[in-house]
């Protein structure tokens, strides 16, 4: 895989406002909620830091499954599992950092001494290393994406067909730790944890930290994905999402290329669900609830597949949505959410980054007065 | 007291049970001078007994005896009915049901039986007024299982054979009681019809088991262990016990029969499994037969294929709520309009959902998905909305409530007997649909080359907003069925959305074959891993058979053979 030099990923306009975004989530931000008091008009809440947080989260989530869906054409209905298996990776390293503060002063996690465990069962074990857990948290849903990819793919389970059956491996997922005999606390999973690295998770500094490193993880593997898309091997894997037989008949094996970018996407995932968890306080079962997995996939949809920087406004103009109409109208959510899946796929083909392609090209169209000028094509 | 009861139990004369009315009263010296009394007396009585034919004499009961059943203390009450029990008057029957059922008050020797307006006084049979302070009969919970008992053993003798036989059914489940013993052996011994003598077999060899000669118990347990009874295995294994069981002859034959009604019982639970594998297979069948229709026509897999199941649930509990108000002597019909009512609505629904999204996404079926599941969603909400995101029950018709009890371990409930049927029923109609009417053929050319059947002539987007709505009529029937065997919930469709997505896709597309036999077998296979190792593992192991199986046969079981590739 030849990588394009980093000059090539984007124009200099691009890197300029790639290094503004770096700079409003690294300086602005913290420094609005550190430094200004709670009443100037500038500050930024506590509530909205740890609320963009988790924004940023699902804005990772969101650009894995652009790597997959948007550029290679495969629509996975269970990227949550992967979120979550990171989560709860990351999760079993804090459960240990409670160490004997549980409400029974043990030194397993209060839902283990509940069901009368005595010690830690194996897949426990070294989980109270930082690094070993940092590792878990890509290799976990790594290995189970390689695994099943490998099977699907070689048996050239495509199309609506892969959909429907990583839907299901999410919903095994989620009933297999929704039982207490998993070992991964059941229905209410992990939380209340104290420590990260032995030091405070709970404070508003160690928020801000995690804050920083989530912006900063998104922002470089944004970098990542797009020197994958921009070289040959992302050439490849566009091939196989427009023809992939007639890729198959110029001498490619899809299979490689697709378990590739579908195990590095199961990855990032892990990556933002390890992000996620300290970050929110708790996880749970209920994160890989079929339902989750489809709206990871319209937040890609909304904000226009194939673009990498499309499916982080999807993520963020869903997720505000969601957040403010809970709160304002909790019974039109589900209503409005519905009518974004429906209005979105009818209506935004290339979603919110394909809409301002098209404004924008109506333009130059009009001052150019130039009747050729034709619409950037987008993937179908 | 104790031994007044034993040897009281087959006195009948009137001074052995006054004495016995009075036994709390009394101390236990009296009833000891009155024991060698009583022996001649019960000697007497069996002499007297063995000479009466069996047949059903009208032989009302004596006051004393009504007197000794109602009043006094619990063991002696329960000494009286043994022997009330061993004469075998049937006219005892409606005086111990009275005193089953609490009307029958007494003050001091006088016995009134009331029957809500109407007072009769027990001891002369007249109508009568109820005196002041009269006293309730008291009877615990031994006291009325014991009258229960007798009164089943009295209704042995019954001239109706199903009196007779719930009565030797309702004796198989009570603790064995010797009392009963000579009366359940006499009957035996006349009964005609064998399904009868069978259990009265088991229930006198429940009793027998304890019997003092060992050629009795051997053969007790001969008979007990030629069934697969679960409560015979629990008799057997209570005599295993330390102080059950002395001679080893007797221990080796029970251990013999406990295995010989544990593998009885295995065949009896796998056939159970089997019938629940077929009706939870019905309803996937139902689930998934309009999802095959849908999708084999426009390789569009509909999210909201469960909430069309919702609908036609909650229509199923419309129509079972107004005949409930309006029309309620006609209410055990109710699914007769409940049927062709939800298909009508969620065919509507469908065919709206089929003109207003489906038809501007063709080719893209990725987005289909998205789609619908957006449908879903408002969909749920909207049920939420309209009827509350509580659950609401519909009520069966009292035709389909209860159970076939085949044997004491196979019950076969019948509303799942009627999905099972259902699930044919609709499977046949929508078979005939399919290949016998012209709607079917055109739906069957546009699945199989839809270009094709355009350039015959064939209206096509006609025909997908038809089968559109055909399929959702299916899923509205499959909610139709399952309001019969659960709550309707707005969430009803979800878990069973996977589920029919996996039969779909293990059965393979366009063919109703593969939808049944993916159905069927799945029903079953998870069933059986149910029982292995419970529901969750179940679930997950039938998916990952899924996905291996599809390894195999990517197409699923039955697929159109053809040469397209994209």
């Amino acid at each position: 895989m030849k990588l394009t030099s980093l000059s090539g990923l984007y124009d200099s306009k691009s890197w300029m406002y790639l290094a503004l975004a770096t700079f409003v989530l690294c300086i602005v931000i913290p420094a609005s909620n550190m430094l200004l008091p709670s009443t100037s008009i500038l500050h930024i809440s506590d509530y909205s830091v740890s609320l963009s947080g988790k924004i940023l989260c699902y804005a990772i989530v969101a650009l894995a499954i652009d790597l997959v869906w948007g550029y290679t054409g495969i629509l996975s209905l269970g990227h949550g599992v992967f979120f979550a298996l990171g989560g709860y990776a990351f999760g079993m390293y804090l459960m240990r950092q409670i160490g004997t503060d549980g409400s029974y002063h043990s030194n397993l996690p209060d839902f283990m001494v509940f069901l009368d465990w005595k010690k830690f069962p194996w897949y426990w074990q070294f989980t109270d290393h930082f690094w070993y857990a940092m590792l878990l948290v890509v290799l976990v849903p790594g290995v189970l994406a390689f695994i099943f990819g490998y099977f699907a793919f070689r048996s050239r389970i495509k199309g609506v067909y892969f959909s429907i059956i990583t839907q299901a491996m999410t919903y095994a997922f989620m009933l297999l730790f929704f039982r207490n005999e998993t070992g991964f606390g059941g229905n209410n999973g992990f939380t209340d944890f104290k420590r990260l690295l032995g030091i405070n998770v709970t404070t508003p500094q160690m928020r801000m930290v995690l804050f920083v490193i989530t912006g900063l993880t998104l922002i470089s593997l944004l970098l990542v994905s797009r020197a994958i898309v921009s070289s040959k091997f992302g050439r490849v894997l566009t091939a196989i999402r427009d023809a992939e037989s007639r890729l198959m008949f110029s001498g490619y094996n899809p299979l490689h290329y697709k378990l590739a970018i579908w195990t590095f996407s199961a990855m990032v995932c892990g990556i933002a669900g390890a992000l996620y968890v300290p970050q929110v306080g708790i996880i749970n079962p209920s994160e890989m609830s079929p339902g989750n997995s489809i709206e990871i996939a319209i937040w890609a949809a909304v904000g226009g597949r194939g673009t990498l920087i499309g499916p982080l406004i999807g993520a963020g103009v869903v997720n505000g949505l969601k957040s403010y109409f809970t709160e304002a109208f909790p019974e039109y959510w589900l209503y409005f959410l519905g009518l974004i899946f429906i209005l979105s796929t009818l209506y935004l083909p290339h979603g919110v980054v394909g809409l301002i392609n098209k404004i924008k090209a109506k333009k130059l169209a009009k001052s150019a007065t130039s009747a050729s000028a034709s619409v950037p094509s987008e993937p179908a | 007291m104790h031994t007044a009861t034993k040897t009281l139990r087959s006195g009948s004369l009137k001074e052995a049970l006054k004495e016995i009315v009075k036994a709390n009263r009394i101390i236990n010296k009296l009833n000891c001078m009155i024991i060698s009394d009583i022996r001649i007396k019960k000697y007497l009585v069996s002499l007297l007994l063995f000479g009466i034919t069996f047949a059903q004499q009208a032989m009302a009961l004596t006051p004393a005896q009504q007197i000794s059943l109602a009043t006094g203390d619990n063991d002696p009450r329960i000494a009286a009915l043994s022997h009330v029990s061993e004469l075998g008057d049937v006219s005892a029957v409606n005086f111990l049901q009275a005193l089953l059922d609490d009307k029958v008050k007494t003050k001091g020797n006088a016995i009134y039986i009331v029957d809500d307006t109407t007072v009769t006084d027990a001891l002369t049979g007249k109508a009568t007024t109820l005196p002041d302070a009269v006293d309730d009969v008291v009877n615990n919970n031994q006291m009325r299982d014991e009258l229960s008992a007798t009164i089943a053993s009295l209704n042995l003798l019954s001239k109706d054979s199903k009196v007779r036989l719930d009565a030797a059914k309702s004796l198989l489940g009570t603790d064995p009681s010797a009392g009963r013993l000579t009366l359940i052996k006499k009957v035996e011994k006349i009964e005609t019809e064998s399904t009868i003598k069978d259990i009265l077999e088991q229930v006198s060899a429940s009793i027998e088991i304890t019997d003092n000669d060992k050629a009795v118990r051997m053969a007790a347990v001969k008979e007990l262990g030629d069934s697969a009874n679960p409560n015979n295995k629990e008799i057997l294994s209570s005599r295993l016990e330390a102080d059950g069981e002395a001679d080893p002859e007797v221990k080796a034959a029970i251990r013999l029969a406990l295995r010989s009604i544990e593998s009885n019982m295995a065949i009896y639970d796998k056939i159970g499994q089997v019938f629940t594998g077929l009706s939870l297979g019905s309803i996937l069948l139902l689930a998934a037969l309009g999802l095959a229709v849908t999708y084999g026509l426009m390789g569009v897999i509909n999210m909201a294929h469960g909430e069309m199941m919702m609908i036609g649930a909650y229509a199923t509990y419309l129509v079972q709520d107004i005949f409930q108000h309006y029309m309620p002597n006609y209410f055990q019909w109710y699914l007769l309009l409940a049927v062709p009512f939800a298909f009508l609505v969620t065919a509507l629904v469908g065919v709206i959902l089929e003109k207003l999204v489906l038809r501007h996404l063709y080719g893209r079926p990725l987005e289909t998905l998205l789609a619908t599941w957006g449908v879903s969603l408002m969909l749920m909400q909207g049920v939420r909305s309209l009827f509350g995101a509580q659950n609401v029950s519909v009520e069966n018709p009292a035709w389909m409530s209860g159970s076939l009890q085949l044997t004491a371990n196979l019950i076969l409930p019948y509303n799942r007997i009627f999905i099972i049927v259902f699930a044919m029923l609709v499977l046949m109609m929508l078979w005939l649909m399919i290949t016998k009417t012209r709607l079917g053929l055109f739906i069957r050319a546009v699945t199989q080359n839809r270009g094709m059947a355009s350039c015959t002539g064939v209206n096509t987007s006609k025909v997908d907003a038809l089968a559109f709505g055909l399929g959702s009529g299916i899923a509205g029937l499959a909610g139709v069925a399952l309001s019969q065997i659960g709550n309707v919930g707005p969430a009803l469709g979800q878990s069973y959305i996977v589920d029919s997505f996996m039969v779909v896709v293990l059965g393979g597309v366009g063919q109703l074959a593969g939808a049944v036999y993916a159905a069927l077998g799945l029903g079953i296979v998870s069933k059986f891993l149910e029982g292995i190792a419970g529901a969750v593992l179940a679930k997950i192991f039938v998916l990952v058979i899924i996905i291996i199986f599809i390894q195999k046969r990517p197409q699923g079981l039955f697929a159109f053979k053809g040469r397209s590739l994209d």
